[in-house]
């Protein structure tokens, strides 16, 4: 009983920070109808920021000033792929939009490979640990899913009291009527593209501070990011956190009772049984 | 949405699912068929002709790249529905195959014919379930189908789990050694290549191909015309996940050992939609050349000193450029640049 409630709470710590990842992919969706197939890859790139920034062998930052950092870079970068990827096929087949942010998960997979190969790189980094009666909480991990409350919170604050928050909304409402009243569209939708790597750049740094990675370690938080979108509802921010926590408290409570290779096959099952029976995910089709 | 289904309206208007009176074959009066046919023959017996093993290799390769890109083309350039994870079927396959050839000692014939069943059987049950999802639920969900597969595979014991299934040598003798086994497969790939371009001429032409191409038009239009969309999905699905089936048992028998992180690799599915983009959507001739060109382009950058590191941020890149300027491939553009080629490249 004591070590299920140990591994739930750090299922549950992780829970947030996949939640965060989760919400920058599912706020593309919601806003741009586009799913960000290069998710994996700018997750991985933000773990190597934070390698490069703070890592021993970069500049040393403290890695939570050097998540300031990485957000600033995230938000660039994603403006960038926007402008160069997506702007150009918003209003084709969803094959299209698919395809090109692939392209960009290859290109930066491509590249990445090439230069920083595939040695598994981790950041020696801890803050020691709190304990609370059986339950041991590394402090990495609660910091982590601290700051990804606080992100998540801001991010809630920016959209519903910004004036360009606003208008993202509003575009992610209607397009047409958020133009005719007067909303640059291209630029708020280049600003929400930015945003939604910018979240998964800040989750790729935060994981970077508690786990070892290479460049294709995206690869395993995209797949759950998509399963965590799906269970939350495609486009629903505050969803994707709650199904951070469900995926978080599954990874943390299954281990228990099955051997841990299991768990990812309940993951995808779970996927595929939820987009076929109810696709607009399990906090209904709220958006 | 699609559970509904509009009653016929008149004969004229059949079953609109698979029906082999809707197969009637008109693709032969067209030069298109002819040049299709031609093409897969002169590349075909390229290796007969040259007698070399390493453009045997080769030409395997393009030839396999072909038949999987002109199946995945039934559903993804007819119908319209993008299955993004198309290579489940050519794994499932393949670990099927070779479950009955190592654990049964069954032939590679009639287990190459059970892999491609399975495969055909799993896209029936896969149709009934998510074939009614539309646009990215469909695409997302035939991802997580592929990983929930590999990752159940990973872990069944009967497969092997994470090792996955190795074939004797011993086995090849059966086939007159490893050299002769090497040509066998490789005419029963030849084959099964002509199979599935002649098939993708046949629906293409048969009032049941004018419904898919009708479904990727406008869905609903579709069935309110009559087309019934339910089961001529669930049957486009099957019949582009029969070929990749066979497939499976035919590569990894020849390769002597399949494991789940090979079998169901995402990546090969992406490279499968770049063949059909690259080539054409929706166009018979479409994945035989853009398969053909991604193959050749592939090898050369694997072999190129230059490129070796960086190939798949050039494919990337390439595949880009398609989305973004030629959306319609190679054939298309070709098409809708000369009129005259329309009877020609279809």
């Amino acid at each position: 009983m004591e070590q299920l409630i140990a591994s739930l709470a750090d299922g549950l710590l992780l829970g947030f920070v996949y939640g965060l990842a989760a919400m920058g992919l599912t706020l593309i969706f919601g806003v741009m109808d586009v799913i960000n197939l290069a998710h994996g890859p700018i997750i991985a790139l933000g773990m190597f920021a934070m390698f490069f920034i703070s890592g021993a062998t970069g500049m040393g930052l403290n890695p939570y000033l050097a998540l300031v950092i990485i957000a600033i870079l995230g938000l660039l970068f994603g403006v960038c792929i926007y402008f160069i990827a997506v702007h150009r096929v918003l209003n084709a087949p969803h094959l299209s939009s698919l395809l090109s942010t692939f392209s960009v998960n290859m290109m930066i997979i491509g590249v990445g490979t090439a230069i920083l190969t595939t040695t598994p790189r981790n950041l020696v980094f801890s803050i020691g640990s709190i304990s609370l009666g059986p339950v041991t909480l590394l402090g990495t991990r609660l910091v982590a899913a601290l700051i990804a409350i606080l992100v998540a919170a801001l991010l809630y604050l920016f959209l519903y009291r910004t004036q360009p928050g606003k208008a993202i909304r509003a575009v992610s409402n209607n397009r047409a009527a958020a133009e005719l009243m007067g909303i640059p569209s291209t630029q708020t939708l280049a600003l929400s593209f930015g945003i939604g790597t910018m979240l998964a750049s800040i989750a790729g740094g935060l994981i970077a501070t508690f786990f070892s990675f290479t460049i294709l370690a995206g690869g395993v938080y995209e797949l759950k990011s998509f399963v965590i979108v799906v269970l939350g509802g495609l486009g629903n921010p505050t969803g994707a956190l709650l199904g951070g926590l469900i995926l978080g408290g599954l990874e943390g409570i299954a281990p228990v009772f099955m051997p841990v290779s299991w768990v990812p096959v309940i993951e995808f099952v779970l996927f595929v049984v939820i987009l076929m029976v109810r696709p607009t995910g399990l906090m209904g089709g709220g958006r | 949405m699609s559970s509904s289904k509009p009653a016929p309206v008149g004969k004229a208007i059949d079953r609109g699912g698979f029906d082999l009176s809707a197969f009637k074959l008109g693709g032969w009066k067209y030069p298109a068929f002819w040049l299709a046919i031609g093409l897969i023959l002169i590349g075909g017996f390229i290796p007969v002709f040259t007698g070399s093993n390493s453009w045997r290799e080769t030409m395997f390769l393009i030839l396999m790249a072909v038949s999987l890109a002109s199946s995945l083309n039934i559903i993804l350039g007819y119908t319209g529905y993008v299955s993004f994870g198309h290579i489940v079927f050519f794994g499932l396959g393949g670990y099927v195959g070779l479950y009955l050839i190592t654990a049964h000692g069954w032939s590679l014939w009639t287990a190459a014919l059970m892999g491609g069943l399975a495969a055909g059987t799993l896209a029936l049950l896969l149709g009934k379930a998510i074939l009614h999802l539309r646009g990215a639920y469909f695409a997302l969900a035939t991802i997580g189908v592929n990983e929930a597969v590999r990752t159940f595979i990973n872990n069944f014991d009967l497969f092997g789990g994470a090792v996955g299934l190795e074939i004797n040598f011993l086995v090849y003798k059966d086939y007159g050694g490893p050299a002769t086994m090497q040509w066998l497969t490789y005419w029963a790939v030849f084959g099964l290549t002509l199979f599935i371009v002649v098939l993708s001429y046949g629906i293409k032409f048969s009032r049941f191909g004018l419904g898919l191409l009708s479904i990727r038009e406008d869905e609903d239009a579709a069935m309110v015309l009559g087309v019934r969309t339910p089961s001529a999905k669930t049957w486009a699905y099957v019949l582009s996940a029969i070929v990749p089936g066979i497939l499976g048992v035919i590569f990894f028998f020849r390769n002597s050992s399949i494991a789940p992180q090979e079998a169901f690799r995402l990546h090969r599915s992406i490279e499968l939609i770049v063949m059909v983009m690259l080539g054409g959507q929706g166009t018979v001739l479409g994945p035989l050349v853009g398969a053909t060109t991604y193959e050749a382009l592939r090898s050369f950058l694997l072999t190129s000193p230059l490129f070796k590191d960086l190939q798949l941020a050039f494919a990337g890149l390439l595949l880009l450029l398609i989305v973004l300027f030629v959306p319609t491939g190679i054939v298309g553009w070709l098409r809708s640049r000369y009129r005259k080629l329309w009877r020609v490249l279809e």
